[in-house]
């Protein structure tokens, strides 16, 4: 057993201190979207602490409300926008990733250098030109300009991370592949994708936690709409209701659970995914 | 027709089988053709058959527009006369756009270091606790990175939250707080005072951020040798030194690994301001400039300049990556 000193009872009251400070914002929240629509207008969320116990407070009303008012669409549409935008970027990248690490050619270092240059271009810089590209061929709204978009965007990140993983790997091994007549092409397929699932899975997650939160892309070339995804539902929310916090609430929980899930559920390799992407944006 | 969400999911499995299985056969196409070619010609080409897609993909949707965008921060409203440079010295002209650009640099000089600090000072604390309170108290300050910008928008908003009304109750944590200390009630975001209000979407921004910052610094502290702590333990060195003299030199790579990463995130910071305040009262920063001058103004020539401004503005931390790269690679 430790000894209990000052400074130990220091170290506990600041960390203690800390979480609280940074869990008591989503506590709000999270209370207030159980609420009833009255009672949140009318008391601070903080006030049922006085009596946690009394069930009739609770209530899924602004669930059933926001869900039937385009939620559940939006939610639906933002599956369909991240799932392929997470899967589509992944081959092409990975191909690219095992050229860049077994291969040699001329213009490498180059071109690879033009990957490490566009982790930190800013996104914005491609939007008009590629609003007036896919409007001439009215993509402008379509699930297929996010989903090229997305993969476009994820590009770069997806090389960087794969490419840094595959230089990892024991060189041997690819040699004594090649030793045995096998091409590029099995080596790829049969030792270097197995091999790199670690770094697929960490980019994976990644990318769709990215594109699940993303707000920018989708308000440029999905927009608001049939085809509208829960970020962009939110953000009308908070621009059209913004007094009606149950909404809010609600609605912003909503689009928490997936990525809470799924970092709850795979935290070790969503850290390192972010360790990996950090300079993604 | 659109509106049946089983035909939304069913379009999207198709593009997710079509999108694998087409790319996989078109690898598949390209590296037998390649394949026919007699043997130095195969070896030499082969390598663009594997990255040709990607950089095809990065160059038809990012560098290419990039291009365009350069060129049309040159031109009109609508991209169809020459302007020369009217647009930026419009754009510097501009009072706004030039608080736009102060404000800018409130976010990135006090973001990563804020992040920094709370990160560390967490992965110092949790370091000292018991397994189980370590990692619950790391999944507290790093939970936040899982939420969207709008999520923790709608989240800082509710306690920005302010009531007017005679006998109303604040709703909003901050204002229950100051009223029940006796000040009148004010609409937070929009004072502009002494960059109140960037100030307060800033911490949206350290809130957010600040657990990545602790995992990466937390990782590097546990890195740090005993030996070299003990050392100084016994030479008498109280913690704070030690903290200071042996613990902070040794991971100090990964501070500025750290501050880099969340100075480009920052640089481009857009979703926290389009939302909670739309950049009025003076809280715009260029990202949300640029959304507001191509669609409320129609201005695809100002808002071009306006991300060349951000562009030009990133090329040194551009430079600095690629040096941080190479001497990576070097070692």
């Amino acid at each position: 057993m430790r000894n209990i000193t000052l400074g130990s009872v220091a170290v506990r009251v600041g960390i203690v201190l800390l979480c609280v400070l940074w869990f008591i914002p989503t506590l709000g929240l999270l209370i207030s979207s159980f609420r009833d629509e009255a009672d949140v207008k009318s008391s601070g969320w903080w006030t049922v602490f006085t009596d946690p116990f009394d069930v009739s407070q609770w209530t899924f009303d602004s669930y059933a409300q926001v869900l039937e008012s385009g939620m559940a669409n939006a939610f639906v549409n933002s599956l369909v926008v991240s799932v392929p935008a997470t899967v589509l970027p992944i081959m092409i990248a990975a191909f690219a990733a095992y050229a860049f690490t077994f291969m040699r050619f001329p213009g490498r270092n180059v071109l690879f250098m033009l990957i490490v240059g566009l982790l930190v271009v800013p996104l914005q810089v491609a939007f008009v030109p590629l609003l007036n590209l896919f409007g001439d061929y009215n993509l402008n709204g379509t699930f297929l300009a996010v989903w090229l978009a997305h993969t476009a965007f994820g590009m770069p990140l997806a090389v960087y991370i794969l490419r840094n993983y595959m230089a990892s790997l024991p060189q041997e091994i690819i040699e004594s592949a090649e030793i045995d007549g096998a091409s590029h092409f099995q080596t790829f397929w049969r030792l270097i994708v197995p091999m790199s699932v670690p770094a697929l899975a960490a980019f994976a997650i990644f990318q769709f936690l990215w594109v699940w939160n993303d707000l920018l892309v989708a308000l440029i070339f999905l927009g608001a709409g049939d085809n509208e995804v829960v970020t962009i539902t939110l953000r009308d929310l908070i621009g059209d209701r913004g007094q009606e916090w149950h909404l809010l609430t609600a609605g912003a929980f909503i689009t928490m659970t997936v990525p809470l899930l799924v970092f709850f559920s795979l935290q070790r390799y969503f850290v390192r995914g972010l360790t990996a992407g950090s300079v993604k944006g | 027709m659109s509106d049946d969400p089983f035909l939304k999911i069913v379009n999207g499995l198709v593009a997710i089988v079509l999108g694998v299985g087409g790319t996989a056969a078109l690898y598949w196409v390209l590296n037998f053709l390649v394949g026919l070619l007699p043997g130095k010609w195969d070896k030499r080409i082969k390598p663009f058959v594997f990255i040709g897609p990607a950089i095809l993909v990065v160059t038809v949707f990012l560098v290419y527009p990039a291009l365009v965008t350069v060129m049309y921060s040159f031109a009109d409203a609508n991209s169809i006369d020459w302007v020369g440079f009217q647009n930026y010295v419009d754009l510097f002209q501009d009072d706004e756009f030039i608080g736009t650009l102060v404000n800018n640099l409130l976010w990135i000089l006090i973001v990563p270091a804020g992040s920094v600090i709370v990160g560390l000072l967490v992965a110092v604390l949790a370091d000292r606790l018991k397994a189980l309170p370590e990692r619950i108290a790391k999944s507290v300050i790093f939970m936040p990175m899982a939420i969207s910008f709008v999520g923790a928008s709608t989240i800082w908003g509710f306690v920005y939250a302010t009531r007017f009304a005679q006998g109303d109750q604040q709703i909003g944590l901050l204002s229950a707080i100051s009223t029940s200390l006796g000040f009148e009630p004010v609409a937070w975001l929009r004072i502009s005072d002494y960059n109140l209000n960037d100030l307060l979407l800033i911490i949206i921004m350290v809130w957010l951020q600040a657990g990545f910052a602790m995992v990466l610094l937390s990782s590097a502290i546990k890195g740090v040798p005993d030996d070299t702590v003990e050392a100084a333990r016994i030479d008498g060195a109280s913690e704070i030194q030690i903290f200071f003299k042996v613990v902070v030199p040794q991971i100090w790579p990964t501070v500025i690994v750290v501050f880099v990463t969340i100075l480009i995130l920052v640089m481009k910071v857009f979703d926290i301001v389009y939302v909670m305040t739309g950049g009025r009262a003076g809280t715009s920063v260029l990202a949300n400039t640029f959304v507001l001058e191509l669609f409320e103004f129609g201005d695809a020539g100002r808002a071009a300049a306006v991300v060349v401004v951000l562009m030009v503005a990133v090329i040194p931390v551009m430079i600095y990556q690629m040096r941080q790269f190479k001497k990576q690679e070097a070692r």
